[in-house]
């Protein structure tokens, strides 16, 4: 009888499913399926029947006729695209230049440790709770020449014609948009700033600076990223405005706040052309895209990176 | 970091850099742009047609009244209000879902056909939901859904996926490898892994998309608008629109209709401030 203790390595413990790990990981893509069919159905089909219908002649309701390249012609000749264009832009980077020192300063406010600053921020974070519905119909009424702020507060300048003064409308428009979207701004640069290391301001502090040379050496440097990202949302968001400008002005006066968004959608659900409207579809994702691959660009480096080299 | 103590400075020196005089004015200065608003919505809301014509806009209501909200209730807002939750329920549930199995098999699997997934998920990030609303709206007829609850679900459930799946992923990706392996050491399938271990782990990230998407559903405009047309269907902001549309020189109640459909959002908040919060950036911080 040879002796009982076996000098061979005992068997590794086999776990239950011993299929090996390459296929066990390949099998897994059938988890992704259910998100797949939503998403290809949904979002993917429509975004290529968009360039499709933009060679399309449908008006909502009867049947889809080809039209060749009539709409991008006529479309691409309308200079109510160009408004829009403009508009839209115009928007964007008045909008842009309002809402991103605002928040700045708010998030670096609300993310100081006064205990008072904290209350004020539970109140800052309230429009984002509100429909653009809401807000825009809040607003309408809040500027009523007479039974609105301008009454109660006793200011004459508020009791203007804002929505019938093209121009005071627009004004308007990009008031009540920063008014909806600061505090969501705010909330990426407050999260922003408290990610800062307490370390760099101990260290200029002991060089000396003051809080305004704090600010624009250390806080302002280290929110690069955060201010990439609340642009970048700003921007490809502010392409796409679309509830707020529609129930707070309809586009008016005339054509005055037309964007691009509010134009797509009158000229296919107002005036039922479909195809024309499929053409500035098609406009506004390919300036979407270009203008989120800019901005990433201009980012520099992948988002991975750490700002806290060096440290 | 060298150990030198700030603590001699903390005297008059430091006081006085805290004390932020114009960043003070400037916050309290927004305050009352966000507040003022908000209180002129309220009050008017409390007062009768009369006294909203004849106070002073800013004077609390001389004899305040709930006659606005009755009439707000009886104009259907209770069906919006059951319309609203029921699209968020049937969107977000969905999404979570979906996003989440998706997500694990990212992060936990390989391959090429995962990759290509994930790249897609991440290129869906950049199609906005306004341009692709017409093709939409041609397929919610085709398949015999327009004027449905169901078809504001599906297109808000497809343009949630991207990014709670990139957030989902995000977060699944920081849980130890050890855990994993431990569980498939106990003899448990990547399914039974994924509903036991990562599910329970993944939660906070649950919690955020889940509020973020919620809200951008509760809050949507444009599908709502589009893809419906009876009033029995209406969700809270559409109904909002209709109802200054229809009671347009009653500003007293479109203002009440305004604080209503606001209320369970308000609730939530009050509730559950920090996780709304969290929410509504979803991640957008990092």
């Amino acid at each position: 009888m040879s002796n009982a203790v076996s000098t061979a390595p005992r068997a590794a413990v086999r776990p239950a499913s011993s299929k090996p790990t390459e296929q066990r990981k390949t099998a897994l893509a059938w988890l992704t399926l259910p998100a797949l069919f939503f998403f290809l159905v949904f979002a993917v089909v429509p975004l290529a029947g968009v360039l499709i219908l933009s060679f399309a002649s449908w008006d909502g309701i009867g049947a889809i006729g080809a039209a060749g390249l009539d709409n991008w012609f006529s479309v691409l000749a309308d200079p109510g695209l160009y408004n829009a264009l403009g508009l839209t832009f115009l928007i964007m980077i008045v909008s842009w230049l309002v809402q991103t020192p605002i928040s700045l300063l708010l998030g670096v406010f609300t993310a100081g440790s006064q205990r008072y600053r904290a209350a004020l921020a539970v109140l800052y974070f309230l429009p984002l709770l509100l429909s653009s519905a809401a807000v825009a119909i809040a607003f309408k009424a809040l500027l009523d020449p007479n039974f609105g702020l301008a009454t109660g507060l006793g200011l004459p300048f508020l009791a203007q014609d804002w929505l019938g003064v093209p121009q005071l409308a627009l004004g308007l428009v990009i008031f009540v948009i920063a008014w909806q979207f600061v505090p969501f701004h705010t909330l990426i640069y407050q999260g922003g700033v408290r990610q800062i290391p307490k370390s760099l301001y101990e260290a200029a502090q002991i060089d000396g600076a003051g809080t305004i040379k704090q600010f624009f050496h250390i806080t302002l440097p280290q929110l690069k990223y955060t201010i990439i990202t609340s642009s970048t949302l700003m921007v490809v968001g502010s392409l796409t405005y679309f509830d707020l400008i529609f129930v707070l002005t309809g586009g008016g006066p005339g054509n005055s706040t037309r964007i691009l968004a509010l134009d797509m959608y009158l000229r296919g659900f107002r005036a039922n052309l479909m195809g024309p409207a499929s053409v500035i579809a098609v406009i506004l994702v390919i300036i979407g895209l270009a203008l989120a691959l800019f901005l990433q660009r201009l980012g520099g480096k992948d988002k991975q990176g750490s700002q806290l080299e060096g440290l | 970091m060298v150990g030198y103590s700030a603590a001699p400075n903390r005297g008059l020196g430091t006081r006085l850099r805290r004390l932020n005089i114009p960043g003070g004015l400037g916050g309290w200065l927004w305050l009352a742009i966000i507040i003022l608003p908000v209180y002129y919505v309220v009050i008017t809301s409390l007062k009768t047609q009369a006294g909203y014509f004849g106070q002073n806009p800013l004077a609390l209501p001389t004899s305040p009244t709930l006659e606005n909200y009755q009439m707000v209730l009886e104009a259907d807002f209770a069906t919006y209000f059951i319309n609203s939750a029921i699209v968020t329920l049937g969107s977000v549930i969905p999404t979570v879902l979906v996003s989440f199995m998706a997500s694990f098999a990212i992060v936990r699997g390989a391959g090429r056909f995962l990759k290509l997934v994930n790249g897609m998920f991440l290129m869906g990030l950049a199609i906005p939901l306004q341009a692709t609303i017409i093709p939409i709206y041609l397929m919610i007829i085709r398949l015999n859904l327009y004027d449905s609850l169901l078809a504001l679900m599906l297109p808000s459930i497809a343009f949630a996926i991207p990014l709670t799946v990139l957030i989902l992923s995000n977060f699944i990706r920081d849980v130890p490898n050890e855990l994993f392996e431990s569980m498939r050491l106990d003899g448990c399938s990547e399914w039974q892994t994924m509903w036991r271990l990562a599910l329970p782990l993944t939660r906070p990230a649950i919690v955020t998309v889940a509020i973020y998407n919620g809200l951008h559903v509760w809050n949507g405009f444009l599908l709502p608008l589009v893809l419906t047309q009876s009033p029995s269907l209406r969700v809270l902001p559409l109904g909002l629109w209709t109802f200054q549309g229809e009671f347009s020189v009653n500003i007293p109640a479109v203002l009440a209709s305004v604080v209503l459909s606001t209320l369970p959002i308000l609730v939530l908040y009050v509730i559950g401030r920090r996780q709304l919060l969290a929410g509504l950036t979803a991640g957008f911080s990092k």
